[in-house]
């Protein structure tokens, strides 16, 4: 078995007009930049894929990214619990002008949802958003005492995802910070594909450290020196660059 | 001497007043803004371990500006650093820290609070783009869920009252308020007064307040050095 893709254009090839795609990262870190500018580059090229939902934890910063992907026009829905940042000028105006949808979800319950999509767990109570707007039309039920609020499941036709090292089976370890949802949007997309700084053989990992293990990745493609979206930001870089 | 002079404490005070009553071994979670300032005022000899949402406990303060690892931040995206003992988590361990009661302390900011301990600080209303983060599930489930906020608004409004007008973050889960004139805990549906600042009177502070500061034994001297 080897998951291994050879490049990051095949990497976001099978992604198709409407589908669902969870793609990782808290802010910057973890935010697979590599292969959501692929995904521009094939819309650009292509036309498609358009009418996506994206869910992840923001909205984009900047014009790299997220905020590229977004304003490139082929996302029609975010999924998200805090769609603001240093400059989130992208998101805001598409917001604004009614064309993008966004759904809020507080950020326990997004990643908790994630993690029973990947779980098989249709819907769970918890006690975030009780009482509040963000509760409304869902069902609530007493448990001992307290009153929780009924979730359901989110899965995803697919998940994009950045971690540090996979090996060919698509064992993976993360980076610090950068793991954040990744383990948990491997498990709730049909298909997982994750850019890694480097690729190794079965065995270089230690298994008693690997954070997700390779059943819930699909496809691993290996990008050497990953741009942090952070250092993109501070240098006001723009994608796709502007031809002068 | 008017509460409207320069006797309020600034904004380091406060965070410096809420500081003195997270005790030794407590983890602790600050939001985004003022509260992360409580950081920088632990007392000598505690020691505290933050958390934060995106999946770090026990990190350390921010790296010199040219030292940032972008991999290594916290819930406002900014660079924070490794401590011996910092561990790594993703989001669903990091919400069962939260939710599931592991926090001793969560602190966060306020546009309102009332006196059943609703909080109001995520939404200013439909204008803008709605975004809540972490906040609503900090609320539930942290031992102790406090506020630091200034005592009214920019405008002079109160910010604790009967009821909140904003959209809320959680029903009754605020337990104790700190603002630059007074501390309040909230009990039994009350505001009960436990510090006020000396020069100001109990009048002063109440006409600044949106509903009944209640008086439970003695209301100590809010004092806090220059910081």
């Amino acid at each position: 078995m080897d998951k291994t893709l050879p490049d990051l254009a095949t990497a976001v090839a099978g992604i198709e007009d409407g589908m669902s795609v969870m793609i990782g990262g808290f802010g910057g870190s973890g935010a697979p930049v590599e292969l959501i500018h692929a995904l521009i580059d094939r819309f650009r090229a292509t036309g498609h894929p358009k009418g996506l939902t994206v869910v992840n934890n923001n909205a984009g910063n900047g014009h790299v990214g997220l905020a590229a992907l977004i304003e490139t026009g082929m996302v029609a829905k975010l999924i998200c619990s805090f769609p603001r940042s240093s400059d989130p000028v992208v998101f805001t105006e598409m917001y604004r002008a009614g064309k993008i949808e966004l759904e809020l979800v507080p950020q326990g319950t997004l990643a908790e949802r994630i993690r029973a999509g990947g779980a098989g767990i249709p819907a769970f109570y918890t006690p975030s958003s009780f009482g509040t707007d963000l509760a409304e039309g869902k069902p609530v039920a007493e448990f001992d005492g307290r009153s929780y609020v009924q979730e359901r499941w989110l899965k995803a036709d697919y998940a994009l995802v950045k971690a540090y090292k996979g090996d060919k089976l698509g064992n993976l370890i993360y980076r610090m910070a950068g793991r954040n949802f990744g383990p948990l949007m491997c498990t709730a997309a049909a298909t997982t594909i994750v850019q890694v700084s480097q690729i190794v053989e079965p065995g270089a990992l230690d298994p008693e450290a690997v954070v997700t293990p390779g059943i819930f990745v699909q496809g691993v493609v290996e990008v050497a020196n990953p741009a942090q979206e952070e250092a993109l930001i501070r240098a006001k870089a723009v994608y796709p660059e502007v031809a002068q | 001497m008017s509460a409207h002079s320069t006797t309020r404490l600034t904004p380091a005070q406060m965070a410096w007043r809420a500081a003195q009553d997270i005790a030794d071994g407590a983890y602790v979670n600050l939001g985004i803004g003022l509260p992360e300032m409580v950081a920088r005022f632990q007392p000598p000899g505690r020691e505290v371990i933050f958390h934060t949402e995106n999946g770090i406990l026990g990190f350390g303060e921010a790296p010199p500006p040219g030292e940032e690892d972008w991999d290594l931040i916290n819930a406002g995206k900014k660079a924070v650093t490794l401590k011996p003992g910092t561990a790594f988590f993703h989001h669903a361990d990091s919400f069962a820290m939260v939710r599931g009661g592991h926090l001793d302390v969560a602190i966060l900011g306020a546009f309102q609070v009332s006196e059943s301990g609703d909080l109001a600080n995520w939404s200013t209303g439909p204008k803008g783009v709605p975004a809540v983060g972490g906040a609503m599930d900090l609320v539930h489930g942290a031992k102790q869920v406090a506020v630091i906020t200034d005592h009214t608004t920019k405008d002079g409004k109160p910010k604790l009252l009967e009821a909140c007008t904003l959209p809320l973050t959680g029903v009754a889960c605020v337990t104790r308020v700190y603002t630059n004139l007074a501390v309040v805990d909230i009990e039994g549906g009350r505001f009960v007064l436990r510090e006020k600042l000396p020069a100001l009177s109990m009048d002063e502070l109440q006409s600044l307040t949106g509903a009944t500061l209640h008086v439970m034994g003695a209301v100590a001297d809010l004092n806090a050095p220059e910081v």
